[in-house]
């Protein structure tokens, strides 16, 4: 398997033999961080394509094909679009959380997206409590929907914040329990030494009955955090008109926009690494030839390979479902989710205590 | 930058039944010294801005279920970008007005028209919303909607057949396209 | 009829009796509502179908259509006027019938009549500060007593409501929404109203406490421009009004015209309508079960109903010309032959939609979330549809007989055998599976009839002019959302004096605070969209 922790080492003997330390870091901060911009505008917009093409062709119909070859354009028209539409300045609004609610939901997807470890040494963040420390991060989203909603100084906005609150931090209960029964099973938080943990077999088969439940517990939670498919009240399109973020036009609602395909995307890749071994390939233990093959794909086509099958399941649920409401969303959370993800981390410590686990 | 230079798609210059109105219109901007060469920056916006128009859904009457149709699975205006229909209209960029408006209905369009975003279009759709259509004598009945909105494209019909609704969309990508996005108040003399 | 004829006397003797198309009763003002209870309570007349008003001229004057809900078929007719212009006012009946609610807010917009003791006396259709009575045959519709006004005003929060007192009128103010109430807008321009309503909802967190719905938004004032039309004229304005039935609606105006100037339709016509009609039926219940799922955010299947319904409008372009509005029925028959291709088109379509049918049970009504969402949610009651005067599909839900294709069958509706879909549930999912059942009993009515078009005229011979002869005339069909009616009065002129809609989608609106009252805002969405109201046939 390459390693391209040999390229960023040599980046960085390159640069500390050559600069003082202070300039060292700096550039490779302001580099690191323009490499996460950038990867975040251009998976954004490859989502927002991907979205559009494979909902039209679930619903028998073409989707976006005139703007350049099969309209692998559309986004960087609408991104163009997005960019130069006027940012309305409206009156009687808290003026200045109007203006921050949608950098709180940008910079929490940020902040996560820097811990994901894209491929075998591409890692940006990776310490101890890599786990827990993207849960939090994570969950700072809620606060700029809530500032978006009560900051708009209008009751559909109110009404859509309102849920989502609700909705995100019922949720946020579940996700977690469901991650926290892999660490039971791994026995660190820190995502690193879960991937290497995974290296003969993924935890998913590992941990057999408690992971798949888990897994399952956390697709829907992980669903239901980003606002999406069948949790979509927030902004229920056809109940609210646009939700919490009625007010917003221009780049700040392009935000809100690109940060939920991301949120999509950082569930889909927390999945991947905690259940389906992030950018390890598949092995199974005696057959060295077919490993040996597996190891030949970079790990990073694994990594994308695996969150797309997983974004895809999460396209399939939302174009096919109905929406919940909201009472039967927290009752799905509170009186069936909460009760099976709690005696399922149960059956995992008892499982890693026996030792029944592959 | 000619009319001509205008590239749609699958329809070539000659086949656009109505080229008069936008030459007219390029006349006028040159006459009054607005030269209109357009760069390679207004170029780009214009294509994106054309090709990402997203419609608020506003229909009031018959002409809204061909609305609809046209985003069914037939038609699929999904196919220029369209598709995104926003339902607050600070995040939508054309209206287009399918149906009647009538007296009690006229301030609500009006506010709805001024919530929206600049650069936004008008696109009136159906007989009625050109001119009160089969109802124009009525008492309450508004004769066209441009009495008190600015209308970019008129498509007629009653209601107007899908591909005539789509017809109209590509002429508004035309007239986006025209437009001289940056620097607005810089005048630019044209080269003989 | 003999019996009630003298039960009638015998309670109002200054009654005028008269056998017309349905028997015709008048009375004086002071008279109505002591027969109006004789009928409602003694005789069992507890559907109110219309409620028309008139101006005749030295008179204002109210006609009400009423039948019973055991038995839809017989009709009575009862009518008054006041011949007082200035300061018009009748007792109401909306204690009686709720239906009459609503409908008696309409006269008093078109005519200025005030109901004492009506507890809502607000225009319905015109805005608060509309100056005249558009109906009445005085009003002068110039743009300058009434200009385009572009201001956005608020609306008023109190409602008024006239109680007789001595001589004359005391006005008692009412409070429509307290002042601490929560009351958002739903509508206008909202994508889940299935056209332009507005509904103002005082809400407690997700709980609807009360819902004042104003409709008017698309109010064209059809109903006066027919009077100045002939009546091939007004036919194209009944495919406007519920445009996705607008074949059924202009068969129904045709067949009023038709059997008040003795114009007899060939049987190839009648059956080319009939089959025409169900086409269109299943097309409206395609549509309406299309919308309700986009309303619950399920998309994929708004874009299948849509897709299976291109399909028959594919047919209707062949042979009618268009694919929305057809205009396709004239008086004395049909515009045009079918097109060769129709029967064999039909006939191809068929399995199709059955097979479309089962995809849609698979995708939709089986799923737990959908069912969850449906079941229980906006219960309508036997008693509610009856005082309202819902017919169609969602009174068939809550258990009564109105299907007026088996009641008073029209058309070659007599030739063929189908079943009438009846529930008891009365709760969105009955109303959601009425309208998908009754798409396979469509089905199977075409199925009957499309081998055995008979030979013949496709379109009786009629006068250019057509004149009605003096009178009165009803005329009923069964639409996709329920009865949908005309009554013309005619003065044997070619113009008709009076000409009014029955809508059926009025009833529906007019339910909506009844049954969504506790629900939740995601009810009111899946109520609305199983009750499935078209706005321009309440507005006309």
């Amino acid at each position: 398997m390459f390693d391209f922790s040999i390229w960023t080492n040599w980046i960085d003997q390159f640069l500390r033999t050559n600069l003082p330390e202070f300039w060292a870091l700096a550039i490779e901060f302001v580099v690191v961080g323009v490499i996460i911009l950038a990867l975040y505008c251009v998976i954004a917009l490859a989502l927002i394509y991907f979205e559009r093409k494979i909902c039209a062709f679930f619903q028998c119909r073409l989707g976006p094909n005139r703007v350049g070859p099969y309209g692998v354009f559309q986004s960087v028209a609408d991104m163009l679009k997005m960019l130069i539409k006027e940012i309305i300045p409206i009156n009687h609004t808290d003026k200045f959380l109007f203006y921050l609610a949608p950098f709180f939901v940008i910079i929490a997807s940020l902040l996560a997206f820097g811990a994901i470890p894209w491929g075998n040494g591409l890692q940006i963040l990776d310490f101890n409590i890599g786990i827990f420390y993207i849960l939090s991060v994570s969950s700072l989203g809620v606060i700029g929907i809530l500032l978006a909603g009560w900051a708009s100084n209008n009751k559909y906005s109110m009404i859509g914040a309102m849920r989502s609150g609700a909705q995100l931090i019922s949720y946020e209960l579940s996700a977690g329990l469901a991650l926290m029964t892999i660490v039971v099973l791994s026995g660190s938080m820190q995502l690193s030494t879960m991937i290497e943990g995974q290296k003969d077999c993924w935890y998913l088969f590992q941990g057999h009955i408690p992971a798949v439940i888990a897994f399952i517990i956390y697709l829907i939670a992980g669903h239901a955090e980003t606002n999406r498919g069948p949790f979509d009240l927030p902004e229920a399109e056809s109940e609210l008109a646009a939700g919490y973020h009625t007010e917003y036009s221009g780049l700040q609602f392009g935000f809100f926009y690109l940060a939920e395909y991301l949120n999509m995307f950082i569930i889909a890749s927390i999945a991947t690494t905690v259940f389906l071994g992030g950018w390890m390939p598949f092995h199974v233990t005696g057959l060295d030839g077919f490993n040996a093959v597996m190891d030949y794909i970079p790990s990073v086509i694994w990594f994308f390979g695996k969150v797309f099958v997983l974004m895809m399941l999460s396209l399939w649920v939302r174009w096919t479902f109905p929406r919940l409401r909201i009472d039967h969303l927290l009752n799905l959370e509170w009186k069936y989710l909460l009760p099976i993800n709690m005696v399922n981390l149960l059956v995992m410590v008892l499982v890693v205590i026996y030792g029944w686990y592959f | 930058m000619e009319v001509k230079d205008i590239k749609i798609k699958g329809i070539p210059y000659d086949e656009f039944k109505d080229n008069d109105t936008l030459e007219k219109y390029v006349e006028e901007l040159r006459a009054n010294g607005v030269g209109i060469i357009t760069g390679v920056l207004d170029d780009i916006i214009n294509w994106g801005r054309s090709n990402s128009l997203w419609p608020l859904t506003f229909a009031t009457s018959c002409c809204g279920i061909e609305f609809m149709a046209v985003g069914a699975a037939r038609y699929d205006f999904a196919r220029f970008g369209f598709e995104v229909t926003r339902n607050s209209p600070r995040q939508a960029d054309v209206i287009i007005v399918a149906g009647t408006i009538v007296d009690k209905m006229a301030p609500v369009l009006k506010r709805l028209y001024d919530q929206m975003a600049e650069p936004k279009y008008v696109i009136a759709m159906g007989s009625c919303a050109i001119s009160g259509g089969p109802f124009c004598n009525s008492y309450c009945v508004v004769n066209g909607v441009d009495e008190f909105l600015p209308v970019d494209v008129y498509v007629p019909g009653c209601p107007p057949k899908p591909e005539a609704l789509l017809y109209g969309m590509m002429q508004l990508q035309r007239k986006v396209k025209m437009e001289r996005f940056m620097f607005k108040d810089k005048e630019v003399k044209e080269n003989e | 009829m003999e019996n009630i004829k003298e039960l009638i006397l015998a309670k109002v003797p200054d009654a005028v009796i008269e056998d017309k198309q349905y028997l015709t009763v008048t009375v004086k003002p002071e008279d109505l509502r002591t027969l109006a209870k004789m009928l409602r309570y003694d005789e069992g007349f507890d559907y109110l179908i219309q409620l028309t008003g008139v101006d005749y001229g030295d008179s204002l004057g109210v006609v009400y259509l009423l039948t019973k809900s055991e038995d839809m078929a017989g009709c009575i007719v009862m009518k008054t006027a006041t011949a007082d212009k200035e300061n018009p006012t009748l007792p109401t009946v909306s204690d009686m019938w709720e239906a009459a609610n609503w409908n008696e807010r309409e006269v008093y917009d078109y005519f200025g009549v005030i109901f004492i003791n009506h507890p809502d006396m607000r225009h319905l259709f015109l805005t608060e500060r509309w100056k005249g009575y558009p109906l009445r045959k005085d009003y002068d519709a110039g743009r300058d007593v009434n200009p385009l006004d572009l201001k956005s005003y608020d609306m008023s929060d109190t409602t008024v409501s006239y109680v007789s007192e001595g001589d004359g009128l005391k006005k008692i103010e009412k409070k429509l929404f307290e002042d601490d109430d929560y009351v958002v807008n739903i509508g206008p321009q909202h994508p889940a109203t299935h056209g332009v309503l507005h509904f103002r909802t005082a809400l407690e967190g997700e709980f609807i406490r009360k819902i004042d719905a104003n409709c008017g938004y698309i109010h064209r004032g059809v109903e006066k421009l027919c009077e100045g039309l002939s009546y091939p004229q007004s036919l194209h304005f009944t495919d406007r009004l519920d445009y996705l039935c607008a074949h059924i609606y202009r068969h129904g105006l045709c067949m009023c015209v038709e059997k008040a100037a003795g114009i007899e339709v060939p049987e190839r016509a009648e059956v080319i309508r009939t089959i025409m009609d169900e086409l269109q039926r299943i097309d409206s219940h395609l549509i309406a079960w299309s919308c309700m799922c986009q309303d619950m955010s399920a998309l994929t299947a708004f874009i299948y109903g849509m897709r299976d319904r291109e399909k028959i409008l594919d047919i209707f372009e062949e042979t009618g010309g268009g694919r929305l509005i057809q205009n396709y029925n004239v008086i004395g028959g049909v515009m045009a032959d079918i097109h060769p291709n129709f029967v064999q088109r039909v006939k191809a379509f068929i399995p199709v939609m059955r097979k479309g049918l089962k995809e849609y049970h698979q995708l939709y009504t089986g799923n737990i979330i959908a069912r969850e969402r449906m079941i229980g949610v906006g219960v309508m009651s036997k008693e509610t549809a009856i005082a309202y005067g819902v017919t169609g599909p969602s009174a068939r839900a809550s258990g009564i007989h109105c299907d007026l294709r088996k009641i008073t069958p029209y058309a070659a509706y007599d030739k063929v055998e189908f079943k009438e879909i009846i529930r008891t549930e009365g709760d969105s999912m009955a109303r959601y599976m009425n309208r998908l059942d009754e798409i396979e009993e469509s089905l199977h009515i075409i199925e009957q009839l499309i081998d055995n078009i008979p030979e013949g005229d496709f379109c009786a011979k009629t006068k250019a002019i057509i004149k009605l002869p003096e009178g009165e005339y009803f005329q009923r069909v069964e639409g996709g959302r329920g009865e949908w009616g005309v009554y013309i009065l005619s003065k044997g002129d070619k113009t008709p004096y009076r000409m009014k809609f029955r809508s059926p989608c009025m009833t529906l609106v007019n339910a909506m605070d009844t049954i969504s009252r506790g629900g939740k805002i995601a009810d009111l969405i899946t109520i609305g969209g199983s009750m499935d109201y078209i706005i321009p046939d309440i507005d006309r």
